[in-house]
């Protein structure tokens, strides 16, 4: 039996560096938008304060960009070297969105990375912008293949599972591409980042004008920021409302948890706004809702019940029975591939075969799994309740915050007049951490919510992970601290020290703190 | 569309085109890294070696990242059991293209000698150690490597990280950073001008003269070690199932390909005679035929390992039936045929933007050109 500190090592290595990349992720997605707005106005108004604009956020974006890069090729490496067994057991699917992603987006968006730095006196205006638009667009394509492989790892459509390759198969590759699952996250996602890119930007912004450095590069870098900070955050709460309907759909699990609704709700179901959860009698002391709008999110309906925790675990009770049936005609076939009443019997149970994969992390052959084993099992189908109405909660609230920002700052900026409003400055001077806080939130939400599966439905996370020692794990965890603390201090060290010196920076002649 | 058999065939090639574009395009970026500490010796200097893949190694390094995802997808038991098992050796390649991205672009953003030159030693493991690494993984590879499978097809890998670094590993791993250095050399060689140039070639004629002479070397070593020979019926078009074949060792098995089709033996003669040839073509400064000539070189090497082994890719010294061959470590016949037409569809595209980068880039990277860049080159 695979040992469960291996488990949990493994598991955290993965969050660890998964939300580590994801720092850099949402900044390079949106300022990557707000280099092309900047230099099309360039190109079409000639002003060279545009151009100086594109460059300035195009060093800060680079400084970024270089982390994102770096960590990217960690998550690559490890469903590798730690998520053996899952590699195999869903690689045939899970590859392919990775492989088409560099093909079709990474390699565009890093060939053209280099020519919109180093290209801007051997293109012509039209030609430097075209490549900063392929370089956008190749960035947004990467995260499209990425969220598909996600997408499916929460859903996971078009696609069988072989006895003889022991491992699911693609059935249905436009299933995959078109997961409604795979299409809400990723237009979620990516306006998550637009908003942090118009969050960095509006916040550095704010910053000059308070300290009066550089006003006119400041002003109009703000009202860039504000009117795509609006727009994007729109985006965000709409189409995250989107990504609740797909919860709702495919995984009613996770939807119950975050909403600690344990006991099923009639229709049309009301949304808990806060509640005091209490995970050992798996209910709220108290909770305070609003009628009508879980059901409306959840269900586009008045009329569908959205089931609680309690009716959850009574339906994955009985797939766990049937699951032991699937894993023994399994173990069956393995040994002998040609009989053909194991191979009715496999085939009868074979869609609850994931559930019976969860006993085996109490215990090796699961015909031997005891009522207490099972009741065990049973638990372990719904994630810790707590983490996930709270992270949800302050996830959302973060969001709402973000869009009474934005609106503000876009109103002053109509009027010109946002350097007049100096608690406004401040106000997105102190809110720069909001949109990174917000997108760790969501996507522990999403991952940490899809437990105990990899796969949800299909691979258990304690069968996934690859046999290596818990020594190794500690080893390389240990390496990843050192490599990850010392590289977000010079990380950091210089994006603070590019910020203070603002557009300076480009040696131009024509801004404050130059010569440095 | 094909038939499963002839995809797999085909899968195998492209993932062979794949590594053979990392080594060419990645493969000169880390050259130039591997030699940037030797050939700049004072910091302009080391700007203009820096600044001649400063605009294009973003986008070489993805030949890297793309052929890990074509492996993870096309090789899915493949990917899962070597990363796992050469589970340092790969935490080994993969820190040390941490300081890639970081030390081309944070290197020259501040004015500190030491902060310069710790980032150009970062460069340099940044370059040197993959190489190096993937050169003695493929001696292992050539060896066998020792891991098994239970009937799930969990492997255990049963070998540890030292015994990777055995004697022909890591000869292999000689030739391997030698013909990488090589590459730079010759690129380095054609982007710069004066004493660098100079320098550069210099390395390049060593690099050469190594490579050829531990190529060699293992060429007659690796007729004495026990490759491996299937003995069960193969069907190249069944469901992929590595379990249910029989293998043997035998030492000598690496060359039956070579018997059986001599056509093959021009790849281990590209391979050496690509690489004497760019050291001459060095000598006479002709630097982008040398380049050529090198790059040839590569896909005379990657083919002569691929040709021995064919059809494995991973043998398993400990459970000889569980080694993974082309036939039934692959993904499925609709994965592989999807996959197929997306190569097919952006491969030509990814190589028409690339040459226009370097088009657009093109001409010697020169000191003067660095003191008018000063805060825009790397």
């Amino acid at each position: 039996m695979i040992s469960e500190q291996l488990v949990d090592l493994s598991r955290l290595q993965f969050a660890a560096t998964a939300m580590y990349h994801f720092l850099f992720v949402p900044l390079t997605l949106g300022m990557v938008w707000l280099l092309v707005i900047m230099e099309t106005v360039f190109v079409m108004t000639g002003n060279v304060i545009w151009k100086d604009m594109t460059r300035y956020w195009g060093k800060l974006f680079g400084i970024n960009f270089a982390l994102g890069v770096t960590t990217g090729i960690t998550l690559e490496f490890q469903f590798g070297t730690n998520w053996a067994f899952y590699s195999h057991y869903v690689g045939d699917i899970f590859g392919a969105p990775l492989a088409i992603e560099g093909m079709m987006a990474f390699f565009l968006e890093s060939t053209f990375i280099g020519l919109f730095f180093f290209g801007w006196d051997r293109l012509s205006r039209t030609q430097h912008l075209m490549v900063t638009i392929l370089m956008a667009v190749g960035t947004n394509l990467s995260a499209l293949w990425i969220l598909i492989a996600n997408g499916w790892m929460q859903n996971p459509v078009g696609a069988e599972f072989s006895y003889v390759t022991m491992r699911m198969e693609m059935t249905d590759f436009w299933a995959v591409v078109f997961n409604p699952d795979a299409q809400a996250k990723f237009v979620h996602t990516v306006s998550a980042g637009y908003t942090t890119g118009a969050m960095f930007v509006l916040s550095i912004s704010s910053w000059f004008l308070l300290k009066k450095q550089d006003v006119e590069f400041a002003k109009r870098s703000f009202r860039v920021a504000s009117a795509f900070g609006l727009a994007s955050v729109l985006s965000v709460i709409v189409l995250g409302d989107e990504s609740g309907y797909t919860v709702g759909e495919a995984q009613q699990t996770k939807m119950a948890a975050l909403e600690a609704m344990w006991e099923t709700k009639p229709a049309p179901a009301s949304l808990t706004l806060i509640a005091s959860i209490n995970e050992a009698e798996s209910k709220n002391n108290w909770e305070v809702d609003i009628p009508w709008v879980m059901g409306l999110i959840g269900t586009r309906s008045l009329t569908k019940e959205i089931p609680g925790i309690h009716e959850i675990k009574a339906k994955n009770r009985e797939r766990i029975k049937r699951g032991i049936v699937a894993v023994k005609a399994l173990d069956d076939l393995r040994n002998n591939r040609e009989s053909v009443e194991v191979k009715r019997r496999f085939e009868e149970y074979k869609n609850d075969l994931g559930f019976g994969f969860l006993l085996k992390k109490y215990v090796d052959d699961v015909s031997l799994a005891t009522p207490e084993i099972i009741e065990k099992a049973v638990n372990d189908t719904v994630p810790r309740v707590t983490p996930m109405f709270w992270s949800f909660r302050v996830m959302v609230g973060l969001g709402f915050a973000m869009l009474i920002l934005f609106a503000t700052a876009f109103w002053t900026t109509l009027k010109s007049k946002c350097s007049e409003h100096p608690y406004l400055l401040r106000a997105a001077l102190w809110m720069l951490p909001a949109p990174w806080i917000a997108c760790e939130l969501g996507w522990f939400v999403a991952e940490y919510g899809r437990q105990p599966w990899t796969i949800y439905g299909v691979l258990p996370t304690h069968m996934s992970v690859s046999t290596l020692t818990v020594n190794s794990l500690y080893g390389s965890l240990a390496g990843f601290i050192i490599f990850y603390t010392v590289l977000l201090v010079v990380e950091v060290f210089l994006m603070v020290k590019f910020a203070r010196m603002g557009p300076g920076s480009l040696g131009t002649g024509r801004y404050a703190n130059e010569g440095h | 569309m094909f038939d499963y058999g002839n995809l797999k065939l085909i899968w195998w090639l492209l993932v062979g085109v794949l590594l053979v574009g990392f080594a060419i395009m990645d493969g000169h970026d880390m050259g130039v890294g591997t030699l940037l500490p030797f050939v700049g010796r004072n910091d302009v200097e080391r700007r203009v070696v820096i600044n001649t893949v400063g605009p294009h190694w973003d986008g070489n390094q993805v030949w890297f990242i793309t052929a890990g995802g074509a492996i993870f997808a096309a090789w899915p038991l493949v990917y899962a059991t070597a990363f796992s098992g050469f589970y340092w050796a790969m935490l080994a390649v993969l820190w040390a293209l941490f300081f890639r991205p970081v030390g081309f672009d944070y290197r020259s953003k501040i004015h500190n000698a030491t902060w310069r030159s710790t980032w150009d030693w970062g460069l340099f493991i940044g370059g040197a150690v993959p190489p190096l690494i993937f050169g003695v993984a493929f001696g292992n590879l050539l060896q066998g490597v020792p891991f098994s499978f239970d009937s799930y097809l969990i492997s255990t890998y049963s070998g540890s990280f030292w015994q990777l670094l055995n004697p022909f590993a890591l000869l292999a791993g000689v030739v391997s950073s030698a013909m990488i250095t090589l590459q730079g050399a010759c690129y380095l060689s054609h982007r710069t001008e004066g004493a660098i140039q100079a320098r550069s070639i210099k390395a390049g004629i060593w690099a050469a003269v190594v490579m050829v002479l531990a190529f060699v070397l293992a060429g007659f070593w690796i007729q004495h070690i026990d490759g491996y020979r299937i003995t069960s019926i193969i069907n190249p078009s069944a469901m992929p199932d590595p379990l249910s074949k029989t293998v043997v060792k035998e030492a000598g098995a690496w060359m039956s390909n070579y018997h059986q089709f001599p056509i093959l033996w021009t790849l281990p003669i590209l391979g050496g005679f690509g690489a004497l040839n760019a050291a001459t073509l060095l000598l006479l400064r002709r630097t982008l035929l040398a380049f050529v000539s090198s790059s040839f070189a590569v896909i005379g090497v990657i083919g002569t390992a691929g040709a021995s082994m064919f059809p494995f890719i991973m043998p398993s010294s400990t459970m000889p039936s569980a080694s993974l061959t082309v036939w039934d470590s692959v993904s499925s016949h609709l994965s592989l045929g999807i996959m197929l037409v997306a190569a097919l569809v952006f491969m030509p595209l990814i190589i028409m933007y690339t040459s226009w980068a370097y088009g657009v880039m093109r001409g010697k990277v020169t000191i003067a050109h660095i003191q008018a860049n000063e805060h825009s080159a790397y």
